[in-house]
């Protein structure tokens, strides 16, 4: 609690007992005997409410006549005014009661929300001449040498010079495995060393560092805000105003002109007064992004602003790149066909004909064959260029190459049909079986794309260079509707456009990618993910969605995130103008009294405050 | 010039909003917004008359509410 919110709570206290004391004064029939009586409930009254005098009376000063605080007076006055002192006095009570309990929700959200991006550290281990001297990151120059202990967060980008160690990114990824790092590998700030101290040499300054940039990117999402939020400012400004002059209706026409008593209608006036203020609104809406943009970082997902959530649970078809985002952009070999010789034989002969290559293909087949590669026994190895590769091992000639290099050696081949490349294998002028190397599909792309559709996208669209064949393909098994294959990246960004114009202001577009080298579409889609970006400044500065590993699921993750945001937001501005409709309906037929117009204001005010901080529950 | 303000006591949203108004309306200020939930200031406004600015700016936040500060 703050000192200010402490003060409130000593007077609140204070003006319980009193208020307690009243109540059974009244209770046993003394109360009514004493002379001047209001001045008992105007003491504890002054004590409660004296700030709110202080701050009405400097508004009015300012200009502001409809302000909540000056209504609050006026209706508590009246109160008094008509002889209801215990209401006057339990209204101004209990407003206050609800301020603070508002305040503190509040400053409770916002703290439990900045816990979440708690990944500085607040000092680094500066190494200088064999000797550890703690400093602050601030002052750690880029080129300097840093100790980082087991169990310390990594202070600054950096390249580990010395030592080997597991470290833990999940408060940046949202990934629970820790990642083995060796010396040569980069390490971000903001992840857990485990077991072992590394030496690393500083690559970026503080605050061009990972964690540095994500802070403030998250810091400023709500900026940006969403349409809904930009409403309801744009409603609370009108809302008081119109209470106000309600009030002052109900309070004028039915005793003027229809000649009501003058007093009961006073009272209902009051209420209106009191729910005047639109503060559950106002704050509820940004406290409900705020918490949907806290979800999404504490799984590694960046959202750089309240809209882009809001347009998130809009989206109605989704674009993916194929390469790096629904695949995983290495080649592997996914099947050996055997022909004449065991599986084992095949792949092991391929991968020592291949071994002096560094094509991709040729790497993938090395990759595959897990055994050592006994280099001595090839001889006379030469590439074909765009056929492949021919060598002697053991004396025998071995050809690994693709259709065209097994008819130029008229070696009797079976032709294999598929998506991926083949690679066929003759040895000693025999054919052996081929090889099919393909992009691997992620093991997560269907599951997340089907949980991407239950979220109500309708389409999912997959754009890649590739072959139609290779394309349609890798469409088909995981579930994707519509394919662009053998584009050029420009024809990318048309066929967004094209997509784009088929979307309206209730159905959003978004895009997929690995934020390399397709910034202009990540752009120009109403939604831009970029994936696998940690450490990528190209693609956090041109998503407005950054995905830091490349679990694709994230996205499916995002979509339900802001599904969820989107129904908390709705809820409480239902909820709010509902109930503050009901109260003051209630109210001109005098059912309501004033202790539910109090509830109506901010308890209100605090139940949709509650209802925001779902978002931070798993 | 484009420049952020932490900013305290700001209490409820609806005076963070009133705020916000005000201070596009001053002479000067290009633009502004004010976080509620990161309690921050963002403010661009002419570069020759930046320092005079900021404190209009925080004399028209404290018009609605006197406890706030600008945290400079």
């Amino acid at each position: 609690m703050t000192k200010k919110q402490k003060q409130t709570l000593i007077r609140i206290i204070i003006t319980a007992v009193l208020f307690f004391a009243l109540l059974v004064l009244g209770y046993v029939g003394i109360i009514e005997k004493i002379p001047y009586n209001i001045v008992l409930y105007l003491i504890p009254y002054a004590i409660i409410g004296y700030d709110i005098f202080l701050k009405a009376f400097h508004n009015i000063k300012g200009g502001d006549i409809f302000d909540e605080n000056l209504l609050m007076l006026i209706a508590t006055i009246a109160a008094f005014a008509i002889g209801e002192y215990t209401e006057g006095l339990a209204v101004m009570f209990l407003y206050q009661i609800g301020e603070l309990f508002q305040s503190y929700a509040v400053g409770k959200s916002r703290n439990s929300i900045s816990s979440l991006m708690d990944m500085v550290s607040e000092y680094a281990n500066l190494y200088v001449d064999g000797e550890i001297e703690k400093v602050s990151p601030d002052d750690v120059e880029v080129g300097s040498i840093i100790v980082i202990k087991p169990g310390e967060r990594v202070p600054l980008d950096a390249v580990v010079i010395d030592g080997t160690s597991m470290v833990d990114t999940s408060s940046l990824t949202g990934e629970s495995v820790p990642r083995r790092v060796n010396v040569g590998d980069d390490i971000i700030s903001g992840c857990i060393n485990g077991s072992g101290t590394i030496k690393a040499q500083v690559t970026k300054s503080f605050e061009n560092s990972t964690v540095s940039r994500i802070l403030e990117l998250v810091e400023n999402a709500s900026d940006k805000k969403a349409k809904t939020e930009n409403f309801i400012t744009r409603f609370a400004r009108v809302y008081t105003p119109a209470v106000t002059i309600a009030a002052v209706l109900v309070a004028i026409i039915p005793p003027v002109i229809l000649g009501y008593p003058f007093d009961e209608w006073l009272e209902r006036a009051c209420i209106f007064l009191v729910i005047s203020c639109p503060c559950a609104l106002v704050i509820s809406v940004p406290l409900g992004f705020f918490g949907g943009i806290g979800a999404a970082s504490r799984r590694g997902i960046l959202v750089k602003g309240s809209n882009y959530l809001e347009a998130v649970s809009k989206l109605d078809t989704v674009v993916f790149d194929k390469t790096g985002t629904l695949t995983k952009g290495e080649f592997k070999v996914t099947e050996i066909i055997a022909n004449d010789c065991s599986k084992e034989k095949l792949i092991e002969i391929a991968a020592h004909a291949e071994s002096l290559s560094n094509h991709p293909i040729a790497n993938s087949i090395t990759n595959s064959f897990g055994g050592e590669i006994n280099s001595d026994v090839i001889t006379d190895y030469h590439e074909i260029a765009g056929n492949g590769v021919e060598a002697f091992i053991d004396g025998k000639r071995v050809l690994c190459g693709n259709e065209k290099l097994m008819k130029s050696n008229s070696i009797q081949y079976k032709s294999v049909m598929t998506s991926g490349t083949v690679v066929y294998v003759a040895y000693d002028g025999k054919f052996l079986g081929s090889i099919v190397i393909s992009d691997v599909i992620k093991e997560n792309a269907k599951e997340s794309i089907s949980r991407i559709k239950q979220n109500g996208v309708k389409k999912c669209v997959m754009l890649t260079g590739d072959h139609k064949s290779v394309a349609d393909d890798v469409a088909s098994k995981i579930g994707i509707d519509e394919v662009y294959a053998e584009l050029l990246p420009l024809d990318k960004v048309e066929v967004v456009e094209k997509l784009l114009k088929d979307e309206n202001d209730d159905n959003k577009l978004a895009f997929a990618g690995d934020g390399i080298n397709d910034a202009p579409v990540l752009s120009r889609a109403d939604v831009g993910f970029a994936m696998g970006s940690i450490g990528s400044d190209a693609a956090i500065e041109a998503a407005d969605i950054v995905i830091m590993d490349d679990d694709i699921g994230k996205i499916a993750d995002t979509v339900s995130i802001s599904r969820k945001t989107m129904r908390i937001v709705k809820e409480n501005i239902v909820f709010a103008l509902g109930v503050k409709a009901i109260v003051m309906v209630l109210g001109v037929f005098g059912i309501a009294n004033m202790w539910l117009a109090v509830f109506a204001d901010v308890g209100v005010s605090v139940i949709a405050i509650l209802n925001s901080m779902r978002m931070l529950k798993k | 010039m484009k420049k952020k303000f932490k900013m305290e006591n700001v209490d409820c949203a609806n005076c963070a909003n009133k705020m916000e108004c005000n201070i596009k309306k001053l002479a000067g200020v290009n633009d502004a917004s004010i976080n509620f939930m990161m309690q921050k200031l963002t403010i661009d406004a002419d570069d020759e008359r930046f320092e005079e600015i900021i404190e209009l700016v925080e004399k028209e936040c404290k018009k609605i509410d006197a406890e706030c500060r600008i945290v400079r």
